[in-house]
């Protein structure tokens, strides 16, 4: 059963970040979009997402259970040790998502949608800036849990380059993963050809910002190559990473949605892959050397109950989910 | 402000903001799927409209609703990590079960909201339904998570062998810790409160609309399937208090004597209404007493002895004036939204007449914040009465908070962010009722 919930909590986080990061990017594309073509874009997003944003909203939800419930120890490690990001990220969950039914429920059309709109784009930031530095703060080892100072404590362990730079680049790949999305809610040629430059700028800053990350990494001394290129599962995945990444770049103006879509999440999977192979089971990589792994720090008892209600949920969700998706698609054509 | 003052205020103000957006998420639903029946039944526009119209309102409330319990999920870690930590794995199971249940409440609502004109019409109706059932699910089983606060289950406890280290919970059994003694008063009582508290403020909305005659047509048949739901309800609530109230002196006997204010053990112990108890002195100033009734209603028995606050230790003694006062305001409010319920069913089975006149309307105007105070009041007493401990007799609140310091800030954070969605919140309806004539009017 240990293995069915690693399984379930791998799968939210990947869906967490490919739909939910899709969502996000939306919200970062709008915001680097010039002001006279903002209102189309904002159309497009509302009918790409507005059906299902609510339900990508829930991965993050399955993922902070499956924590609590099964693996309580780590996330008190990181409701302790990372209380402010924490605190930041979800201040930004509260904004974005209040603002953006808010936009499209006021019966009013009037200048409080220019407040929305604001609330809006800026939260579609932060949030998943502060989800990446929460993620690099993890596996940073920089987390000091016998620290005597506040700065120590509850500062330290998160507000360094390394873990900006993988906040930085997490913003860069979820406005990637919304361009390639939406180049197929386009309905005019011009919007198309906005969303593929887009894209490609996404594309761009997301190589220089991985850059980044590995940089920093070094300065930090911490062993992010050594996880990523050596060993052959990693170094596959990055060349597989890598190659799609040709083909997309060259399908961008001619290839079919669909394919790009799959190309793209295929990659953002191969990069969370490459980064956690490594060090799985460890899930908390703290100072000192001191690691919280999913194959110790687990409550037995939860596990079993855990892993049914899961098996038995996804029996009862997953082909409505499925439905739902597709109904959508269908009408779009 | 100290910061388990300042953890706990805001836990109860999350809780509390939490609480008015569920509860409308969990009963909507059902109004809406009645008058879209209706609609697909007579093919009456108005119902049509009507459930249109509502759909609206659902969608902003369901979304503040589920940030908010975002936030909670978290903030449980984030306030009181000490309590996670053992209580996680053990009133796990309500969560993981869930979090199903709100998936399937979250795609329903999406056939739901993006179905009209596209899906199979009596399909489309019913995944409005499953989106009120999935609701009240998940509500459900969210109290039976609390209810294990109140009266622990599924564990064996070995207590901790010097003071501040930790206990052990051995043997956990989180089917057992689901199904505890009081899951069932609980999640009874909150249910129909959640229908009683939506009822009443919706029809009182549109009541208010009657009464300034805007779109009359519209805004009566609004009002009478809201206020049946209401009615129905809040008839039962008493009932279902009872059993509660039962309940509680027989599980946790301080929450019980904070609750009533019974400072001393006694035989045929009176009921007392009103009145201000003064914890210094422990005394009860100002209250009208029915000799024998809290015995009576506690054990069934006028006769039976009803154990006082005396006979708790001093350390373990919940704060007695707000548990008590929040009580009163409940069992009152109670009282009142009873009657106008009756009044309501009697006028609409046998006086007919009475239904368009405008004291009947009134009164549920009047009516329009009563239940969410009594639900609020409700779950101070609930929460507040079981104070010094977090999980009933095995941990003290106070063990299970966060070490990090400044929790004062982040509970000025929250108050300012919640209290300016209210605003926009109310401030959203308002324009959405202010726009019914010109969305739905036109033919
Ligand atoms: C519309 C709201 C509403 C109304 C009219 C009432 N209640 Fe209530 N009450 C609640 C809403 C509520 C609640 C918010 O839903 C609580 C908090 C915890 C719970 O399970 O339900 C609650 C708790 C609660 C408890 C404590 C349960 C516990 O701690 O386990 C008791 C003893 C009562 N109620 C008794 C009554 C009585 C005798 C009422 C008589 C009219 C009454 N309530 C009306
Ligand atoms: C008695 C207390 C509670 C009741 C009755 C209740 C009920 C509900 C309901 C009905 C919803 C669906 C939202 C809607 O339809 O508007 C909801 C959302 C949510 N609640 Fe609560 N809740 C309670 C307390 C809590 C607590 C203590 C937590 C966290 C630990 C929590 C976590 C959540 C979460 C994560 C969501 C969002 C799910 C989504 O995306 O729809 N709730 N709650
Ligand atoms: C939604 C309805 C609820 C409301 C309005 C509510 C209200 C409150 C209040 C007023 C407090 C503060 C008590 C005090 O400081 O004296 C509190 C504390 C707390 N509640 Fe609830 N509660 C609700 C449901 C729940 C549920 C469903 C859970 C968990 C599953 C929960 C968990 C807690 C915890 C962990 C605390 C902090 C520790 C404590 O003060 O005891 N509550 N709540």
């Amino acid at each position: 059963m240990l293995y069915v919930v690693i399984t379930f909590l791998a799968l939210s986080i990947i869906l967490y970040f490919l739909l939910g990061g899709a969502d996000f990017g939306a919200g970062i594309i709008e915001l680097f979009t010039s002001q006279k073509n903002r209102g189309r874009t904002r159309k497009a997003l509302y009918r790409a997402i507005g059906p299902v944003w609510e339900a990508n909203h829930m991965w993050l939800i399955i993922a902070i259970v499956i924590l609590f419930v099964g693996f309580p120890v780590m996330y008190t490690t990181m409701s302790v040790y990372l209380h402010i990001p924490l605190l930041i990220m979800l201040l930004g969950i509260i904004a974005r998502g209040t603002a953006f039914v808010f936009r499209h429920y006021d019966a009013v059309k009037d200048e409080m949608q220019w407040l929305y709109n604001r609330i809006f784009v800026y939260s579609s930031f932060i949030t998943p800036l502060f989800l990446g530095v929460l993620a690099g703060s993890l596996i940073s080892g920089r987390i000091n849990p016998d620290a005597d100072s506040f700065a120590g404590a509850y500062i330290a362990g998160w507000l360094h380059p390394f873990s900006f730079a993988v906040g930085f680049f997490t913003v860069a790949l979820c406005g990637f993963l919304a361009a390639i999305y939406l180049i197929g809610e386009a309905n005019n040629a011009e919007d198309r050809r906005r969303f593929i430059i887009k894209a490609r700028h996404m594309l761009i800053a997301a190589w220089l910002l991985g850059g980044l990350v590995f940089l920093t990494a070094r300065l930090e001394a911490i062993p992010l190559q050594e996880w990523v290129f050596g060993n052959v599962p990693g170094l596959t995945a990055v060349i597989l990473a890598s190659l799609s990444l040709i083909l997309l770049w060259y399908l961008l103006l001619r290839g079919k949605t669909q394919v790009l879509r799959v190309l793209a999440g295929f990659q953002v999977c191969m990069i969370l892959f490459a980064v956690s192979y490594a060090h799985f089971p460890d899930f908390i990589i703290m100072q000192g050397g001191l690691t919280l792994s999913l194959f110790e720090h687990y409550s037995a008892p939860a596990i079993r109950g855990l892993g049914w209600a899961l098996l038995l949920g996804s029996v009862l969700i997953l082909p409505f989910l499925f439905y739902l998706f597709y109904s959508f698609q269908k009408k779009e054509e | 402000m100290d910061d388990l003052i300042a953890a706990r205020s805001q836990m109860a103000l999350s809780l509390g903001f939490h609480i008015v957006f569920a509860c409308i998420g969990m009963v909507m639903p059902f109004f809406m799927a009645l008058s879209h029946y209706r609609w697909l039944r007579t093919g009456n526009l108005v119902y049509k409209n009507l459930t249109k119209a509502w759909s609206k309102g659902v969608a902003i409330f369901f979304a503040t609703g589920a940030v908010s319990g975002t936030v909670l999920s978290f903030e449980l870690g984030l306030l009181w990590p000490r309590f996670m930590e053992h209580a996680g794995p053990i009133f796990g199971m309500p969560f993981s079960l869930e979090g199903t249940a709100f998936f399937i409440e979250a795609i329903a609502l999406g056939f739901f909201l993006y179905g009209w004109d596209r899906l199979n019409r009596w399909f489309h109706w019913f995944t409005g339904v499953v989106v009120g059932l999935s609701g009240l699910a998940s509500g459900i089983l969210v109290v039976a998570a609390n209810a294990w606060m109140n009266s622990p289950a599924g564990f064996d406890y070995i207590p901790p062998a010097a003071p501040g280290e930790d206990g052990q919970y051995l043997n956990i059994d989180p089917i057992a810790a689901m199904f505890n003694d009081a899951w069932f008063s609980q999640a009874l009582h909150m249910t129909l409160a959640a229908f009683v508290a939506t009822g009443f403020a919706v029809a009182g909305v549109h009541a208010l609309m009657i009464l300034k005659k805007r779109n009359v047509e519209f805004h009566t048949r609004a009002f009478r399937i809201a206020a049946v739901f209401g009615a129905v309800a809040a008839i039962l609530q008493p009932i279902s208090g009872d059993i509660s109230a039962k309940d509680v002196a027989r599980r946790q006997p301080a929450k019980f004597a904070a609750m009533e204010a019974h400072f001393e053990t006694s035989r045929s112990a009176p009921l007392v209404i009103g009145g201000l108890p003064d914890e210094e002195r422990k005394e009860l100033k100002y209250a009208i007493e029915l000799p024998g009734m809290l015995s009576w209603l506690a054990h069934g028995d006028s006769e039976a002895e009803v154990t006082g606050l005396d006979r708790i230790p001093d350390d373990e003694e919940p704060p007695v004036l707000i548990t008590h006062l929040a009580f009163q305001v409940m069992v009152g409010l109670g009282v009142l939204l009873m009657l106008t319920g009756l009044l309501y069913l009697i006028a609409a089975w046998r006086k007919r007449e009475w239904l368009n006149k405008r004291w009947l309307l009134k009164l549920f105007v009047i009516s329009i914040p009563m239940g969410f105070i009594a639900i609020e009041a409700g779950w101070t007493v609930t929460e507040v009465g079981r104070q010094p401990w977090i999980i009933y007799e095995i941990m003290r609140t106070a063990d299970a908070l966060t070490p990090m310091p400044g929790i004062a800030y982040s509970f000025y954070i929250f108050t300012a962010v919640y209290i300016s969605l209210s605003i926009v919140v109310v401030f959203l309806l308002y324009r959405q009722i202010k726009m019914v004539p010109e969305i739905y009017d036109k033919p």
